[in-house]
This record gives structure tokens, sequence and C-alpha cells, in this order.
């Protein structure tokens, strides 16, 4: 048999094969077949994801809802020193200086990342702004986010830390943090769904000793994942409630 | 105001639901809320702190020793009217997420104000605690909430 495994689409494009070695190396070590999937959005992934098309998923934090309370499906790992931090950026030559000095009417460029996005807006709370009084631009990626900032399109723009951080010196140098956050605790994880259910203790004891022997650490590498970290499904409820207290 | 400001102290009697009583030291001095981050905690059933993040740890001035066992009404400032507490765990109650503005008192007493959201955690169907999530309000959403407050409170 033949399983199904995609990863959430905000990965850096840059670990694209690092996704496909981790998928071979898997395959080995489970001794069976793994098909792995991938998508430039998050709405076309989920609607394949409800259709209950995949049985591994690398996940957004926010799709974990969804996938362990809906569908059954149990985290395994997460990787280590890895957090979902949000970051909202301006123009560097804006007057922008904090994100209270933001006004209705705001333009927002934005991505379909759900975790990144709900961040971003919660963090606008503090300048009385939301959905009904900003205009949300939504951007294929966050290089075309960072484009409006620098081209005069949008006022503000919300990036995932990882994918600003790894930006050109070049274009970062072109904005400006107003605000980044520290939440810690919300986090990227893998998951397994029901029909792989067999696999767990196995896939847990491969990628947990994942680091210890040479082909599995370049693998990690091309992922740009130092290791991998247990996750029992206490700490994934608890993530999955923090994050239904940031939804309305 | 910041937490640079500095105003008189008072003592007041606290009274909490469960016929606790204690005595507090309040200070009129307000510390921001800091940007980017979510104050976060867990309790038990019955208010009991189990668990609480580092931006809890740091803003409410307590260690986390101090924390951990105790119920979350120790942060609960003289200002804020019972009603609004007692609205809080009747939506909670109801398995239902409560979202509101809370002033909360410091171990020094000085305060500082939350959005505040609790959410039942539901294992197996059980109800197992509440998480709490804490994050920056407006200036305007504290002026209304401040209003609001001395008016519920005078009532009470």
């Amino acid at each position: 048999m033949t399983f199904n495994l995609t990863v959430s689409p905000d990965f850096a494009p840059d670990h694209i094969s690092g996704w496909y070695f981790f998928n071979t190396w898997l395959q080995r070590q489970l001794e069976t077949g793994i098909h792995l999937e991938l998508y430039d959005s998050f709405d076309a992934q989920r609607t394949d994801i409800r259709a209950e098309k995949f049985d591994l998923i690398y996940a957004n934090p926010y799709d974990a809802s969804m996938l362990v309370r809906e569908l059954g499906f149990q985290a395994v790992a997460r990787p280590a020193s890895k957090s979902d931090e949000t970051v909202i950026a301006v123009n560097v030559e804006s007057d922008y200086q904090s994100v209270e000095d933001l006004k209705a009417g705001a333009r927002i460029a934005t991505t379909d990342d759900p975790d990144v996005h709900t961040m971003g807006m919660i963090m606008l709370e503090s300048a009385d702004l939301d959905k009904t009084n900003t205009e949300i631009k939504e951007q294929s990626s966050y290089i075309v986010v960072a484009k409006n900032l620098l081209n005069g399109g949008a006022d503000a723009g919300f990036f995932l830390k990882e994918a600003y951080d790894e930006m050109s010196d070049l274009i970062r140098s072109k904005m400006r943090v107003l605000v980044s956050s520290q939440i810690s605790v919300v986090h990227h994880s893998l998951l397994v769904g029901p029909r792989m259910a067999e696999y767990i203790p196995a896939i847990q004891q491969a990628l947990l000793t994942m680091q210890d022997n040479d082909k599995g650490k370049s693998v990690l590498e091309s992922m740009d994942v130092s290791n991998w970290e247990p996750m029992d499904s206490e700490q994934t409820e608890f993530m999955i409630d923090l994050i239904d207290t940031l939804i309305d | 105001m910041s937490d640079q400001d500095t105003s008189e102290t008072r003592s007041v009697e606290i009274a909490y639901f469960d016929g606790t009583v204690r005595t507090a030291t309040i200070v009129n001095r307000e510390v921001p809320y800091p940007d980017g981050k979510l104050i976060v905690s867990r309790t038990d059933p019955k208010g009991i702190i189990t668990h609480a993040n580092q931006a809890f740890i740091d803003m409410s001035g307590y260690s986390e020793d101090e924390l951990i066992g105790v119920n979350h009404y120790i942060l609960r400032h003289p200002d804020m009217p019972a009603v609004a507490f007692k609205g809080l765990w009747d939506t909670i109650g109801e398995g239902t997420k409560w979202h509101g503005y809370v002033k909360n008192l410091r171990k020094d007493g000085a305060y500082y104000w939350v959005k505040a959201t609790v959410i039942p955690n539901i294992r197996n169907g059980e109800l197992m605690g509440y998480t709490s999530v804490r994050r920056k309000p407006s200036r305007s959403k504290i002026e209304e909430s401040e209003a609001l407050y001395k008016t519920l409170l005078a009532e009470e």
C-alpha cells in the first residue's frame, strides 16, 4: 500500500528538495511506499485533506485542530527549536513607528497562511484595526508581500518570521519590523492519519533517532531542521486550545 | 501611563468568592502590555493555576513557584467588578469561549490591562480545566472598559 504525505505550503522554497529526501528516507525506514505531494495554496491542500487523501502531514498549527479533532490524526513529532512567529513589517521609509500608528483604512498585504494571518490581525487589535476597517490584500507569497511594501502598494505586511529572516539582505534593508510575535508554543508538527496509525511507533522511533546517523542528519540539514522532538496528545491538544482562543 | 509613573499606594482588602480574604497593596501605576507577546495560563476546573508561561510570570511579578497551585483570582484587581467574573464563569461553565477586557493586579500592586480569552479544555468529553490567553488591548477598549467597570462597581 502506498501512503500519501503532504507538507504545509509555508515551508521555505529553498527546502523543497529536503522534503523529497525526507520522503525517500522515510520510505526506507518504514519499508513502505509513500507519495509526496506539495501544494502552493493552503485552500487547495485543505480541500484534499478534507477528502482524506493524506496519511501523513507536516501541518501548520492552524490545521492541526481539524486534523486531530475532526479527522482523527495524531501528532507524533515537532521540529526542535522551531516555533511559528509572525512579523508585521512596513516600508523602511514609512512614518509608521509602531502598530498603533496604523489607522483605519490601512492596506495590509498578507498570504493565505492561516497562522500568520491570524496572529497578524491579533497584533493589529491594539490599533483598533480588524477586517472591517482595513483593506486586506492577499498575496501568493511572502516575496509578493514584500514587493507590496517596497512599491507602496500596502501600508503593512504580515510575514512568517522564518520567511522574513530568510529574505535577501537587500529586500530586508528596505523594510522595517513594527512588531514580532513571541509566542513560542505554536509550531508545525508531523501528524499521522488513521490509515497509518499502526506505523506510529516506527515513525516516532525513526524520527527521534534521525540525527544520530549521517544519512538522517544530512536529510534533516536539507530540511533546515536540527532534530525532531516527540509530541504527545496533551501537547497537541494544548496547542489546539491555544489557537482556538485566537479565533473569534 | 507608563511603568515609570509613580503614585501613592493604598491597602485594600480583597474578598474572593470562596470566602478567602487578603489585604493587597494597590499602586495606581500601569505596566504596559508587551508587544507581540501572549500571556498564557492553564487552570484546573476550580481555577487553580497549573501552567504559566514566561510572559505571565513576567507581567504578574510572581515567580512560577508562587503561581502554580494558587487560584487565578490572585490577579484580581479591586477595580474589577465581581459581575465581570460571574459572566466569565457562567460562560465557560456552559462550555463556551469567553472574551473580555481585564485589569489585572501584579504582585507589586501595579496593574496591566489585557484582552483575555478563556476556553474550556475538553478531553474525551470531560472538562479537564481551562486555558486562558491574554493579548494586548487597544487604548480605546481600555478606556471603555474602565468607564463600564466603574459604573458596575458603584452598583455592587
